[in-house]
């Protein structure tokens, strides 16, 4: 069942003899040595796995490998870093977002994803959007402040 | 000073995390310093350091050559940035900028048993002999520099790590010169007490909070960078040479024993194997995903058990029913016997359920048992505890286990964090290789310790003059140490329980507090006995705040009623029973930022649209931390859903530390708080626990999340801290409760206040849904 495997990770190519049934999440971090995405459950209710395929935010806890095959696979390194980060991540920095973090990578990825679609979300389409993930931590209140404080400046 | 060289600050940072140390660096060195590697990297990690005593200074601070200061702090930060306030209030002693502090926390090999993360002690009490050190540290070099510099100390002043003579510019040396790589070599007075109440102090004393300068101020939290751009390692992301992945099997039947294994069934899985010592069974495998799939082929025969649970839908009838094990009256006051009797009386009786952790990761650590001893990373609060407990379940000296608490998913108390530090460690015994162990969701939710269930039964006497004359409280339910607070001993371990260390339950419970002047008074509790005394899905363990969100939403539930019976607002009937003026002053806080309109519960009624709207008062103090909060909720009648849209809030923790985290820290207690209240409640049937997922065990999703949150902080600066981290937890589900009250004229004595419960008390009200 293993079989010689190309991913492409945020923006660089990676081949590897796996699992194509494997799903993304155990092959990223297990092939690739990659420790975002998170695994939080594995049935794909917390969010915590999310990376972008081509765009469009994905549980990569149950997707299988092949499914990401010739696909963009986005995770929050690809994201934004220090030195050329995404709106997001200021905002999570400036609104102190983060208290355990475990959940950041559902919560950041899905935003992106939507600001890239609407850039003056409302406060209800904001929630809608992230509906479905999982903070336990409630800091659900700053993730909110953080995605309009980001969509302020990716409007200005 | 000692001539002893201490590495320089750059090689003793790596020294440490070669050591598997878990550091905690200020953002810009942490990007300097990749830490990705912190605990994962480098050879096996030796045993401990030599031990050293908690009255030395050096077991405290270290000052390097290039002037950074190393802290060393033996609590973990679960997420809500006590290490950051720490560093704050070791820079502000010794005047040196918070950037250059870091912290080597929670490491039984480097700091000292301050009891963990427990009661909101971290800064409170855990920062205490941290910031006499500091302020000795201080002490010491001045008096090193005003001999270098011939100056009185006097006439030196201390300026970002600098001493400078006040009249003489070119009079100046760093404090990075003075200690020159070596060490202070100065006593400490230590008051011999570990744990929470460890105390060392100098001969210096600390800054008077009127000198403070840094402390006071919202310094970004040290975490935060690397947490948004994906640079924080957790304990989960940890790896080490050879590592195997493992993963403890738990019963379909609670309580039920492995009998036997067929190894056929998992044989189609390269190098995973079943592993038992006693009645602990588990699988590994050289994967993750090898060893998830393992977990789900193999076939365990398990032993025939009776079903240990009466089911989840018959709980509060059971607790009523089940006989009394332990009874104590722990608050009495005059004769409430007799003040009841013949008195106009208003009694009710309320309920709560077992709720989970459900951390947001189930349990993972990492374990190394070499013949020297054991290295075990996890993320548990209380790592000395966790350390004594492995130690006493392998026969160990406690010196021969390692234990390191680095960041997992978030902690609420004592989580499965601990139990799976010592799966971790039977699992590398057994293999001789590292082991990494992580369960699956539904062991995070099934098999977690879990937040004990009660009812509570209360009645009061009011008087003709509308205040209260006798008030009795008491609580029934499961003690909330059914396995203790921490894992110090192998009993208190899933694992220890099930290589044969018989569980021995504490009864404990507890009343809540209050400032109410009431001259008749009587409260206490009951417990009942376990369901199933070792290795329970259900055994009980602290949960954030633990009893608080229960016997409050109770206790305070219920003074709204008595309001109700007395005709009087609910803020002025509480104001009428106070004899503290600061308990005072964070009601009206509250009251007066909410623009609170008076009169009796339901007077704020009012509709938007369809929906029903009203207002909710709850007060709490939590030791010397008050809290006063302002619930406003919409009901939808139709669909029974609660939405508690805006929270004003008044807190009171003494001194503030950190204004902008501690605010985020009440947010993030009230939004959990409102979650438990409304949503969470642990299922089970007969044989075992049914909520296993988020599916099962909804929490607060953000379309719940409120809309505002208006936090008060009311500053005193003369009042040491007394802890945030749980106080504003057990005021949210009573305001909730009584804004639904005020909006409806409906009393909800039963959490969570879930829309089916909600639609079934409107309906039994009359109320059209």
């Amino acid at each position: 069942m293993t079989e010689q495997i190309t991913l492409n990770v945020n923006g660089h190519e990676h081949s590897f003899a796996g699992d194509p049934d494997k799903p993304l999440l155990y092959t990223l971090r297990d092939e690739l040595g990659l420790n975002n995405p998170r695994f939080g459950c594995g049935l794909a209710q917390c969010g915590a796995c999310t990376v972008h395929l081509d765009g469009q935010p994905t549980r990569s806890c149950v997707l299988p490998t092949s499914a990401a095959k010739g696909k963009a696979i986005t995770t929050v390194n690809g994201l934004g870093t220090p030195e050329h980060p995404h709106p997001l991540q200021t905002a999570y920095v400036e609104e102190q977002v983060p208290q355990c973090g475990y959940c950041s990578n559902g919560f950041l990825m899905t935003a992106a994803a939507l600001l890239k679609v609407n850039k003056h979300p409302t406060d209800a389409q904001i929630r809608e959007a992230l509906s479905g993930l999982k903070c336990r931590c409630g800091t659900h209140m700053s993730i909110l402040r953080a995605v309009k404080r980001a969509a302020a400046a990716m409007k200005a | 000073m000692k001539t002893m060289e201490l590495p320089d600050p750059v090689s003793r940072r790596q020294m440490l995390q070669a050591l598997g140390a878990f550091i905690v660096l200020a953002p810009a060195v942490a990007e300097a310093a990749a830490t990705s590697t912190a605990a994962g990297a480098g050879a096996a990690a030796p045993m401990p350091m030599p031990p050293r005593h908690p009255g030395e200074l050096d077991a405290w601070l270290a000052i390097g050559r290039d002037g950074r200061v190393t802290a060393y702090y033996g609590k973990p930060d679960i997420g809500i940035g006590v290490n950051t306030a720490i560093a704050q209030i070791v820079a502000e002693e010794l005047d040196v900028p918070v950037s250059v502090i870091d912290l080597v926390v929670a490491d039984t090999a480097l700091t000292f048993d301050q009891g963990g993360v427990s009661g909101s002690t971290g800064i409170q009490r855990g920062a205490v002999p941290l910031r006499n050190a500091a302020a000795e540290a201080r002490a010491v070099l001045l008096a090193q520099a005003a001999a270098r510099l011939a100056t009185p100390i006097e006439r030196l002043q201390v300026r970002d790590g600098v001493i400078a003579s006040l009249d003489d510019a070119g009079r100046h040396i760093s404090y990075a010169e003075l200690v020159n790589g070596g060490a202070f070599d100065r006593k400490l007075d230590w008051n011999g007490v570990y744990g929470n109440g460890l105390v060392a102090t100098g001969k210096a004393k600390p800054k008077s909070p009127g000198q403070y300068k840094l402390v006071g101020t919202s310094v970004p939290r040290f975490d935060v960078p690397a947490k948004s751009f994906a640079q924080f390692d957790y304990v989960t992301d940890l790896r080490r040479p050879g590592m195997l992945y493992g993963r403890a099997l738990r019963p379909a039947v609670a309580g039920a024993t492995p009998v036997s294994v067929d190894d056929a069934s998992i044989a189609h899985i390269a190098g995973a194997r079943v592993l038992r010592k006693g009645d602990f069974i588990a699988v590994v495998a050289n994967s993750e995903w090898d060893v998830v799939q393992a977990s789900r082929a193999v076939k365990v025969t398990w032993s025939q058990v009776p079903e240990p649970f009466v089911p989840h839908t018959e709980l509060y009838d059971y607790l009523r029913k089940a006989p009394v094990v332990r009874r104590v009256v722990d608050k009495s006051a005059g004769d409430v016997d007799a003040a009841l009797a013949g008195a106009h009386v208003v009694s009710a009786e309320y309920e709560w359920p077992y709720q989970s952790h459900a951390s947001m990761t189930p349990a993972c650590a990492v374990a190394e048992v070499t013949a020297e001893g054991v290295t075990v990373w996890h993320s548990s609060q209380k790592p000395h505890a966790t350390s004594q407990g492995i130690a006493k379940m392998l026969g160990l000296p406690v010196e021969k286990v390692r234990s390191i608490s680095t960041t997992g998913p978030g902690s609420y108390g004592r989580n499965d964090a601990g139990d799976a530090a010592a799966d971790a460690v039977i699992l590398s015994q057994l293999t001789g290789r590292p082991v990494r162990l992580q369960g699956a969701r539904s062991d995070g939710h099934g098999w977690d310790p879990k937040g004990a269930a009660s009812v509570h039964f209360v009645s009061a006497a009011l008087g003709s003059d509308g205040k209260l004359t006798a008030y009795r409280y008491f609580s029934k339910g499961f003690s909330r140490v059914e396995v203790s607070t921490s894992e110090s001993k192998p009993n208190d371990l899933l694992a220890g329980m099930l290589v044969g260390f018989d569980n021995v339950s504490a009864q404990e419970f507890g009343t809540p507090e209050d400032g109410y002047a009431i001259p008749n008074r009587q409260m206490g509790w009951e417990t009942v006995p376990t369901m199933l005394r070792n290795a329970s899905p259900l055994r009980t363990s602290h949960l954030r705040d633990p009893l608080g969100p229960q016997v409050h939403f109770a206790s305070e539930s219920f003074i709204d009623e008595c309001a109700l019976a007395a005709g009087a607002d609910p803020i002025e009937f509480r104001l009428r029973h106070f004899t503290d003026a600061r308990h005072v002053a964070v009601v009206k806080a509250a009251a007066e930022k909410a623009k609170w309109h008076a009169g009796p519960p339901g007077a704020r009624r009012s509709r938007r649209g369809k929906l029903l709207v009203g207002r909710g008062f709850a007060y709490t103090p939590r030791g010397e931390t008050l809290v006063a909060m302002v619930a406003e909720v919409e009901v939808d009648p139709a669909t029974g859903r609660v939405w508690a849209r805006h929270f004003v809030v008044a807190h009171d923790c003494g001194l503030v530390v950190n204004p902008e985290n501690l605010r985020q820290c009440i947010e993030g207690n009230i939004v959990q708080s409102t979650s438990r209240a409304m949503f969470e409640e642990v299922t089970f049937d007969k044989r075992n626990v049914t909520s296993v997922d988020w599916a099962t065990y909804p929490i607060l999703d953000i379309k719940d999340c409120p809309e505002s949150i208006d936090i008060v902080l009311i500053d005193r600066k003369e009042a040491p801290p007394s802890g945030a981290g749980e106080p504003s937890t057990r005021t949210t589900a009573a305001a909730i409760a009584n804004a639904i009250f005020d909006a409806t004229g409906v009393r909800m004595r039963r959490a969570p206040f879930t829309p089916e419960r909600v639609k079934a008390a409107l309906r039994g009200a009359g109320i059209k849904t």
